[in-house]
């Protein structure tokens, strides 16, 4: 008896905390995530479909599956609403299916379907560095969004572009920006952001010091150091603004030279001194996070925590900028985002490649900036006056920046490989060991994963 | 106790008679279904990863024609250094946490088995950390942990335990021992709960018989329970080293893919789901398997002669 008392207070207890922890959980998960938190709900609808009466005689009554976007803040709504649309122009049936937040996961869960020659999806949304590796899977969309391919940002296009085939359409973008504390900025007589690393770690250094006599917590500079994808994103804008090339060049192998050495040397330098000891674990939250609290001068992240710092207590002290670079260099933002892909083993190819022409035109690009906060990949779009409006670091003098993309391209099916060994390698440089050290057993992890 | 009647055995070997063949027959009928999902959910999914490890398979198949490659995959495997680093994290881990555990969860249980106002209570109450899901848990102490905002910090720093902030996680120094705090903090309560049931039936006239005759707390500690609670601690600690060779989640959530921290089970999904290499990544699988089993095996060994 005593037996069964006790069981029954520890079930009692257990679901008790479950259900605090679970709220607890759900706490930490509202803080302002991820790529989709709108400024506001504007008040904009998704665009009509253009020659909808066309598509609609050829493919009537066709159903197509549609692997879209997370079900995480607003970016499953915008997907509903423009299925809803598109169906009800064209009368083609769209199976809206919502991938795993995890890339990981979507990855895999896209390779077991196209590992299996799945006719389902028939158009699936796929990350910026895996056209490489799903290219043998995937419809070559040149002969039909060729012309309309043009208008898109061009580096972009490339990166979609495997082996003289087409095959993904940028859909949405991100791209590497910095941002900065306008109040310290002018406390400390500075009149504009910097535009090298060495004066940003000059000012960093002036501003810290200041600051940390009343803010113990102050640090200059915030980014992604954690060992994982975005470190390698980090990395890329390090090495290619100071002028070391991107990882791979031409199909070669680059990243070991002097002065990729030199830049990730200076990052490494500066863990626990210009930037926090646990810099090292740091995603894209961890670093946003410090900055949001009023406590770094200046932090690497994607657009999209403009919109999500609106509601903390830097509102209204923080602006945005391109990335410093080195001597030799210029600045440089790395391509994130995502594409939209027509299956090879899809039964209804041109109705999806239909749904992607939609998808990816310029009115619906206009509608996912204001209606999401996405960064248009067709420079026209950003630069309309109502989508700039909305998204404040489209001003032509950040959104022009030159992108350097991850090297999907060249390592193809290897790439998630390749990418680990930069991140893991470039997290050994930060928590201490010298860049010459380790560069070298990086490029040779590359070389024998391109060949 | 209440215990089955079951057949004793006879004394001498006989034939076996009609009746007992068929009592035979009708028990291997009544196992079949058992014996049929042991094959689908266990003997199928692991004969298939041995399989898989004597091959060149990756997740993406078609590009490259998948084949037998022998032995290939464990050649590579013993002279993998980062798989080398992972078992030997994954085993300090274990000792680590397995030992802390004991002891705390023993010091736990006979504490509540006491007899004090509020043991009901208490009982419940020190079950909450093992209630709380691993991963939730693990995000907790991530910000605990914290450098710049956490509590561990500022706690320490204000109480002049620390001279400033350290960065827990990210130190290579501190990086393994915070991990296991999280899960010495989360699974000692399910140690100690254990502990508990074999501490219950443990007859209480044993300990007053012992304190007429004059022994002392500790030695019947020595003497009484600590042998009489062999059998529960035995099923503890195999239970919580096969957890913790297997450890995923915490070192996931505080980690990702450090490569100075992995386990083996985090280095396993990495080459399988992440470099999509089927076949190395099986391998890695076997390996993970024997080791564990090696485990087993000498667990198992070491309960027979105790028993004996």
């Amino acid at each position: 008896m005593k037996h069964r008392a006790l069981l029954v207070v520890a079930g009692l207890v257990g679901a008790a905390t479950l259900a605090v922890s679970l709220t607890v959980a759900a706490a930490g998960t509202s803080r302002p995530s991820g790529h989709a938190t709108p400024v506001k709900s504007a008040a904009i609808a998704p665009p009509k479909v253009p020659n909808a009466a066309a598509i609609k005689a050829k493919y009537h009554g066709q159903s197509i599956q549609f692997i879209g976007d997370a079900a995480v803040g607003a970016s499953h709504k915008r997907d509903l609403k423009l299925v809803a649309r598109f169906q009800k122009d064209t009368g083609i049936k769209v199976n809206l299916v919502p991938h795993p937040s995890g890339s990981d996961a979507a990855y895999s869960q896209l390779a077991r379907a196209f590992g299996s020659k799945s006719s389902k999806p028939d158009v699936a949304m796929i990350d910026v560095v895996w056209p490489g590796a799903f290219a043998p899977y995937l419809v070559n969309l040149k002969p039909a969004l060729g012309k309309a391919s043009k208008q898109f940002v061009q580096s972009i296009i490339q990166n979609d572009t495997i082996g003289g085939k087409l095959v993904a359409i940028p859909w949405f973008g991100d791209f590497g920006i910095l941002y900065y504390r306008t109040d310290l900025l002018k406390k400390y007589g500075y009149s504009k952001p910097p535009t090298t690393w060495n004066t940003l770690f000059a000012m960093a250094k002036k501003i810290q010091d200041g600051e940390q006599k009343s803010n113990k917590n102050f640090y200059g500079l915030v980014y992604q150091g954690n060992s994982y994808e975005g470190l390698t994103c980090d990395a890329l804008e390090w090495v290619a603004s100071a002028g070391g090339g991107n990882f791979i060049d031409n199909g070669k192998v680059t990243i070991n030279n002097t002065k990729a050495a030199t830049i990730l040397d200076a990052m490494r330098n500066q863990v626990g001194k210009l930037t926090p000891r646990g810099v090292t674990s740091y995603d894209e939250e961890g670093a946003r996070n410090v900055f949001a609290a009023g406590n770094a001068m200046f932090m690497r992240n994607w657009p999209y925590a403009y919109s999500a710092n609106q509601t903390t207590p830097v509102k209204g002290k923080f602006s945005v900028t391109v990335l410093p670079h080195g001597a030799a260099g210029h600045s440089v933002g790395t391509v994130g985002g995502w594409q939209l892909a027509v299956s090879k083993f899809s039964k209804h190819k041109p109705a999806a490649i239909e749904f992607v022409r939609y998808m990816t035109s310029p009115a619906v690009q206009k509608f996912n900036a204001i209606f999401n906060s996405n960064v248009p990949t067709i420079p026209a779009v950003a630069k309309i006056k109502a989508v700039v409006k909305t998204n404040p670091y489209l001003t032509p003098a950040i959104a022009n920046v030159a992108r350097v993309t991850r090297p999907g391209k060249y390592l193809k099916t290897h790439y998630n490989e390749g990418s680990k060994a930069i991140y893991q390698g470039v997290s050994q440089i930060l928590n201490g060991t010298p860049a010459k050290n380790v560069l070298p057993s990086i490029a040779s992890k590359l070389n024998s994963l391109i060949k | 106790m209440s215990t089955v009647a079951t057949p004793a055995a006879p004394p001498r070997r006989r034939r076996r008679s009609r009746l007992q063949r068929r009592q035979t027959r009708l028990g291997w009928v009544l196992l079949l279904p058992a014996l049929a999902v042991v094959g689908f959910v266990a003997i199928y999914p692991l004969g298939k990863t041995i399989y898989y490890s004597f091959t060149n398979q990756e997740f993406l198949a078609g590009i490259e024609p998948t084949k037998w490659v022998g032995l290939r995959n464990y050649r590579e495997l013993w002279h993998d250094s980062i798989f080398r680093t992972a078992i030997w994290t994954t085993i300090k881990f274990t000792l680590i946490t397995v030992g802390f555990e004991f002891v705390l969860g023993m010091i736990i249980a006979l504490v509540v088995n006491s007899n004090f106002r509020g043991r009901g209570a208490m009982r419940a109450v020190m079950l909450v950390p093992w209630a709380i899901p691993t991963v939730v848990a693990a995000q907790m102490w991530k910000w605990m942990f914290d450098d710049v905002y956490g509590v561990i910090n500022d706690a320490g720093v204000r109480l002049h335990l620390l001279s400033h902030s350290r960065a827990w996680i990210s130190e290579p120094g501190t990086a393994l021992a915070s991990v296991c705090a999280v899960d010495i903090w989360k699974t000692t309560p399910f140690v100690a709960l254990l502990l508990l049931a074999g501490l219950q039936v443990i007859p209480r006239d044993l300990y007053e018989a012992a304190s007429v005759d004059g022994a002392s707390k500790l030695q019947q500690f020595w003497r009484i329970t600590l042998p009489l609670l062999r059998p529960a601690i035995l099923v503890t600690l195999i239970f919580r080293t096969l957890d913790a060779l297997r450890v995923f989640d915490v070192f996931y959530v505080f980690f990702g893919n450090r490569p100075d921290t992995q386990t083996m089970a985090i280095y396993d999904q990495a080459t399988i789901v992440g470099d999509g290499h089927v076949g190395y990544g099986s391998a890695v699988s076997v390996a993970i398997f024997l080791i564990i089993g090696l485990f087993v095996v000498i667990y198992v060994t070491f309960m027979r002669v105790t028993e004996e």
